[in-house]
């Protein structure tokens, strides 16, 4: 199972950026037993956004977020609530999240830091894959991972080593990330996303799952039940 | 001397390139720094180029400052991490290294290790904020250095990439993160070159056309086919398949293209890959 954290509400109100109406996704598998991305959760989110004054028109917690077939089921019928937003928050790990951006192909901003496996892979068919970095930077990359996408993990931007499209390190299979994550962006309008400010720096130590959740197989359950008390 | 002063007298800046040996008789090479170093204002030396592994880009600068020649030290994210990379410009600034070119380097799979780890812990952007940083007397996590360096930093831009946009992008992102030059990928195509500088010089920041001296038409076709943003037009091709003393011919499409770009931009980068003997001569027909 995937092990995510909340980030902070501020670090989401950034990636807003003044998009003032939000539609909140969640995910009832392992986003919600790391106490993330369950119903609760999601109402403590919105609460605190509409606290820093961003309108949540409305949220929806979809089974297994890492399954398109799923996402697609769920939202249909929310399709026009979906399209009156400004953009979409999903509290879930990085898979999760790179479903739903592309299901969605709308603006999506990253509500979690995935930390860890804790020990089981889920399960998903999709090709999005997350090296629980603990970092999310989907919120810059239209919710294509840079650090499992691009061979290269480069996190601003392409090498140049790209050739009609494909990336120079197998270029049979694998499209550069960046051409991907540029042509998304332009579908959607929002290629001066890629314009903002500050230098991305990849952090290694947040890679290592913090101190007090090693050493078990399970820790996150584990964790979440004995924090369970405190709640 | 730095690069940057050059500029700064309006001076139209010419560079070549040596790579290092892939061994320790460095005697070819350093002929290549005495035969070149007369005639170009300063000379890069590759790191690891194409990732295959080689004598250090360090030691080859230290030794073409040996000869009153000036290099531009060539550091790519490939092999080091952070700290290595650090660590290695403080020792450029120590043996007089004074202009460094940040890149993020081939991936392994390219070279003679394609088993290696990758590193790429971090990317030519964020190495440019590290030499920025050493530049200001800290280091990249903000702690204070005993002496700074002083460096001359400049990056690498591919104009003729499928997005161009992206390259300008990251142009931009390059230039924050404390780029004061570009050099770049192999330029064939003055009018289209003309065309990304109209987009460019609003950055204000100087642009050196790369230069890479056609040998045939086979290696022609070679890298329009194999290397990105590399497109030599069918007629420069028929050109050399056409010409009776082929490096005659190269050494004139190199001195006609010098003599178009020179129009455009701020200097030229020019890469020899094994022709280093040529340079001159095409220098020479280019007026320079
Ligand atoms: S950036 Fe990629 S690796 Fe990091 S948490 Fe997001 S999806 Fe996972
Ligand atoms: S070609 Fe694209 S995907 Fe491949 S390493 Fe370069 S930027 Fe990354």
């Amino acid at each position: 199972m995937l092990v995510t954290e909340r980030k902070p509400v501020d670090e989401i109100v950034g990636f807003l950026d003044g998009e003032k109406r939000v539609f909140l996704l969640g995910c009832d598998g392992c986003a919600a037993a790391s106490g993330t991305g369950g119903e609760p959760e999601l109402a403590a989110l919105e609460a605190e956004l509409a606290a820093a004054g961003v309108e949540v028109v409305g949220r929806k917690v979809v089974d297994f977020l890492c399954q398109k077939a799923l996402i697609r089921a769920a939202v249909r019928p929310l399709a026009e609530r979906l399209r009156s937003v400004d953009s979409v928050v999903v509290s879930t790990c990085g898979i999760g999240i790179q479903a739903a951006a592309t299901v969605l192909d709308v603006a999506v901003h990253p509500a979690c830091n995935t930390l860890s496996l804790g020990g089981i892979r889920g399960e998903w068919q999709g090709e999005e894959r997350c090296l629980e970095c603990g970092q999310c930077f989907l919120d810059a990359t239209a919710g294509i991972c840079p650090l499992t996408a691009c061979a290269k993990q480069l996190v601003n931007g392409p090498c140049g080593g790209a050739k009609d499209g494909s990336c120079e390190v197998e270029p049979e299979v694998r499209r550069c990330a960046w051409d991907v994550i540029y042509e998304r962006l332009e579908r959607q309008g929002r290629v001066d996303l890629l314009r903002r400010e500050g230098v991305f720096q990849k952090d290694y130590a947040k890679m290592r799952p913090p101190t007090e959740l090693r050493g078990t197989r399970r820790w996150a359950i584990d964790l979440r039940e004995e924090k369970g008390g405190e709640e | 001397m730095k690069l940057s002063e050059r500029f700064a007298d309006g001076k139209f800046v010419v560079t070549s390139e040596v790579a290092p040996p892939k061994g320790i008789d460095v005697a070819e090479m350093l002929e290549h720094v005495e035969a070149l170093g007369a005639r170009v204002d300063a000379i890069n030396f590759t790191d690891q180029q194409s990732s295959v592994m080689r004598l250090g880009s360090l030691i080859a600068a230290r030794l073409c400052i040996e000869r009153d020649v000036t290099p531009v030290f060539q550091v790519t994210c490939r092999d080091r991490n952070r700290i290595a990379l650090q660590s290695d410009l403080l020792s450029a600034a120590a043996i007089g290294v004074e202009n460094v070119l940040c890149l993020t380097g081939d991936h392994v799979t390219l070279g003679d290790f394609p088993d290696a780890k990758a590193v790429f812990d971090l990317d030519s952007v964020s190495l440019l904020e590290a030499a920025s940083a050493l530049n200001r007397g800290v280091d990249l996590a903000g702690n204070e250095l005993q002496g700074s360096t002083d460096f001359c930093l400049g990056a690498v831009v591919t104009p003729e990439a499928e997005h161009v946009d992206l390259q300008v992008i990251k142009m931009e992102k390059k230039i924050r993160a404390g780029a004061t030059f570009f050099q770049t990928q192999a330029v064939y195509d003055p009018e289209a070159f003309a065309g990304f500088m109209d987009r460019v010089r609003p950055l204000g920041v100087p642009v050196m056309a790369g230069i890479i001296l056609l040998k045939s038409p086979g290696m022609a076709r070679f890298m329009n086919r194999n290397v990105a943003g590399v497109r030599v037009p069918d007629a420069l091709i028929s050109e050399m398949a056409d010409a009776e003393d082929r490096v005659a011919a190269s050494i004139g499409i190199a001195a006609r293209l010098i003599r178009d770009v020179r129009e455009v931009c701020d200097g030229v980068h020019i890469m020899p890959i094994g022709w280093e003997g040529h340079v001159p001569a095409v220098l020479d027909a280019a007026g320079l």
